[in-house]
Formats: structure tokens, sequence, C-alpha cells
């Protein structure tokens, strides 16, 4: 990233979120009954430099250390806060963008500002520069490492090989009725797909896909395998198993139909809906099996194009 | 809002040792069929379930779920916590029922609703 670029990004960023995305929310707030002799302690354990001043939930005026230096110098004769107190009070809306805050902060040199309700008006939080540089901060890394993630794609992976036609393969061997390790194969190829940087949808696709097919596995079989097949374009994986095999395929593919057996379904698993998920999230499937044979599976999703949410944003 | 305030405000009981507690929990969803969970859930989402083995992590995990409440004071299996830590997925006890921790939730602010569009 060029600092440029960087600079560009913090800019877009104090536009793009909201007050209330970086105030604090947990805010100290004081009566004006309050003598101002208490002051000194309530600013000093929690650490503020300011506390809004607070009836009922209506924010009636603010007192900082400056006031209270100011109080010193004058005596210390000990009053009540709403006597020392600035009662013209600069407030903000939680949904106005932080732009609005740090143009505020800066024209009137405010350590903080309280943050209101736009329609109850009732106090939410304060916000000071230094929350405002934390959340900046944050999404900037936030930022960056998905950036971090995007540098290894996979396509930079297949451009390093050399040849005519590329293809990674991983597998994977699932146990038959081991509920205790199911969903590890799957866990394994999401981490390697993400680890390969190829794009975060295709990768839950693939692992909702699997996880699904593997649980299958798990459920009805006595075991089987699943090969993961990554290409430039996309991916394809295989699932087979060697037994008891799929009666009527076109009723298993109907949403609902299960023939997994009660203490199954107790575990909140053979809900009929796991080869409606595969079907959903690839781009195309295959299913063959055979009674007393085995079942073969197979599904691809592919690489591009990838709309989404997050994509659509950037 | 964040987990934390969540756990404190719903008085729920951390299963286990998590790190961060901190993660930001706009939406929730409900569930004991984990097909269903893995269809229709939203990245993120915090998942109410009466469910306690230990493959609801591997959902979780799948789904980059932000935790797993249970619901009736229910306990989750030792392995489902132990898998939990490891995968950092916090597992939640609630006393209350579904029907009344969900609607506390859902004034706290934590909806069904999608995801906004937002942000970076």
């Amino acid at each position: 990233m060029t600092s440029e670029k960087r600079l560009t990004k913090v800019q877009e960023l104090v536009y793009e979120l909201k007050v209330s995305d970086a105030m604090t929310r947990k805010v100290i707030t004081l009566t004006p009954q309050t003598l101002m002799s208490e002051l000194r302690e309530v600013l000093r354990s929690n650490r503020i430099s300011g506390t809004p001043i607070i009836e009922g939930e209506r924010i009636v005026g603010i007192i900082s250390i400056e006031d209270f230096i100011k109080w010193l110098a004058d005596g210390a004769k000990d009053c009540a806060i709403k006597d020392k107190m600035v009662t013209d009070v600069k407030t903000l809306y939680a949904d106005e963008p932080v732009v609005a805050a740090v143009g505020m902060l800066e024209k009137f040199g405010f350590g903080r500002l309280p943050v209101i309700d736009r329609t109850s008006h009732k106090l939410v939080g304060v916000i000071t520069k230094g929350d405002i540089i934390a959340k900046l901060l944050e999404e900037v890394e936030i930022d960056y490492h998905e950036e971090e993630i995007h540098r290894y794609r996979a396509s930079h992976i297949f451009e390093d090989i050399l040849a005519d036609k590329t293809t990674l393969i991983f597998q994977y061997y699932v146990l038959g009725k081991d509920f205790n390790r199911a969903g590890e194969a799957s866990a394994g190829i999401k981490k390697t797909l993400t680890r390969l940087g190829i794009h975060p949808d295709i990768v839950r696709r693939a692992a909702i896909a699997s996880y699904e097919a593997e649980l299958n596995l798990v459920v009805f079989t006595e075991g089987g395998e699943m090969s993961v097949k990554v290409r430039p374009d996309k991916i394809n994986i295989i699932v087979k198993d060697s037994g008891p095999g799929i009666a009527d395929i076109k009723k298993a593919l109907e949403p609902g139909y299960s023939t997994a057996p009660e203490w199954v379904r107790e575990m909140g698993f053979g809900a009929g809906m796991g080869l409606n998920n595969i079907q959903k999230c690839s781009d195309s499937m295959e299913l063959t099996s055979t009674v007393g044979e085995g079942t073969n599976l197979k599904f691809s999703i592919y690489m591009n194009p990838a709309p989404s949410k997050h994509l659509a944003v950037k | 809002m964040i987990l934390k305030e969540i756990i404190e405000k719903l008085g729920l009981e951390v299963r286990g040792k998590f790190s961060e507690l901190d993660s930001q929990v706009n939406n929730g969803y409900a569930s004991d069929l984990l097909s269903d969970v893995l269809a229709n859930a939203e990245e993120g989402s915090l998942w109410v379930t009466l469910q306690i083995h230990k493959n609801i992590v591997a959902v979780a995990g799948i789904k980059s779920l932000s935790g797993i409440i249970l619901i009736n004071g229910r306990e989750p299996e030792k392995e489902t916590v132990e898998k939990a830590e490891s995968e950092n997925i916090p597992i939640l006890v609630s006393k209350l029922t579904a029907f009344e921790l969900i609607g506390r939730l859902y004034s706290l602010g934590v909806t069904g609703k999608k995801n906004d569009v937002k942000g970076v």
C-alpha cells in the first residue's frame, strides 16, 4: 500500500464510519448536584479528562479538567457542579459520520463530544480523538489483512507453475459413524482453500458443501474418501464411499427426505437438507449410486466470477 | 453490540476459556438442525440452539459464527468445550428458554436481519 492510498483510505473511512462505530459506549456521567470536590476522584479513577452531566437521561452540561483547574485557581470553594459546568453543550448524533466529529473537535478544540440518539436525544456515548484514531487503525488493519490474503491468490500459485494444465489435489479419509471426528475433513478443506488465497465466498461455499458431504459419509457409510482438485478455473470435489448406496436418488434429492435413524436426527443431523445444501452451494453436481456398491458424488465450484457483498463495496 | 455486553446483560455463563469476547454481533440465528444453520445462518451470527455435542463447533467454524448460546441451562459436552476453545468459538449457557432468550436478544438489537452492506 502506498502512503497516498492509505491517506485516501482513511479519508474514505471517516465518511463511511458512523460516530456510533467509534464512540465509547460506557460513559461515566455525573449529576448537576455532584460536588466539585468529588470531581477529581471521578476523573482520576476513570482516567478521563471530562464528563457529561446528566439529568434524567438528558445531557444538561459538561465538565472538564480545565473547568476543575479554573475552580482550583479561583479558590476551590466547594459547590455543585452545575455552577461550574459548561451548559452550552455541543453534541453529535450517533448516526452522523465520523468526519462530523473530526470537524467539531477541530473547530471547538474540545477533547470530547457527547453523542446522543437522534430521536430520543438520550446520551448514548462519548467520542474523543483517541476513539477515532483507535477505530481508524482497527479498520485499516482489517483492510491490510484482507489485502495480505488476496496477495496470495491461487492464481499466483498457478502462474508460478509452468505447465499446460495444472491441478492441485488433496485428499481426506473420513471414518464412518465417528461423530467425534466429523467435520475435520471439511475444516481442513476450508483452511487449505483459504491459504491458497481463494476468494472467501468460494471458500465458504466449498466448506459448506464439503461438510454436508462429509456428514453423509459419517452418518450413512462405513467411511469414504474426499478428493479436492483445485484448478485455475474451478474446484472439483469428489466424494466416494463403498456402500450401502442410495436406493432412490430422486427421492434423496427432495428437500426434507431423510433415511437417517432417530438418534442421528436427535443430534440435529439428518434433516434431509444435506444434498440440497450441496446443490445450492455448488455450480454443478453429479450423484451416482448403486445399492450394495457405493455412492459417487462430484460437485464443482467455479472460481469466477464471485459476486459478493464484500466485493461489491470495494 | 459487543459479545461481552450481551453476556453481561443477559447473564450468560461462558463455558471454557476464550481470549476474545469482543466481537461485534449484529444478528442471530436459532435452529437445532445443523444443515439449516449451514444453509441459512449469516456469517458472524450468534447461534441459539439446544444441541450440545461437539459437531456444533464444526458448524459454527464453517459458518464463521460469533458464538453459540445453549438454552434451558443445557451444559456442553466436555469435548465440545475443548473444540470450542481450540477454534475460538465462545460457548455460552443461558438458563432461559429459547423463546425468552431470543426475545431479550432482539430487544438488545440482535436481530434476524441480514447483515448490512457496510464498511471497508
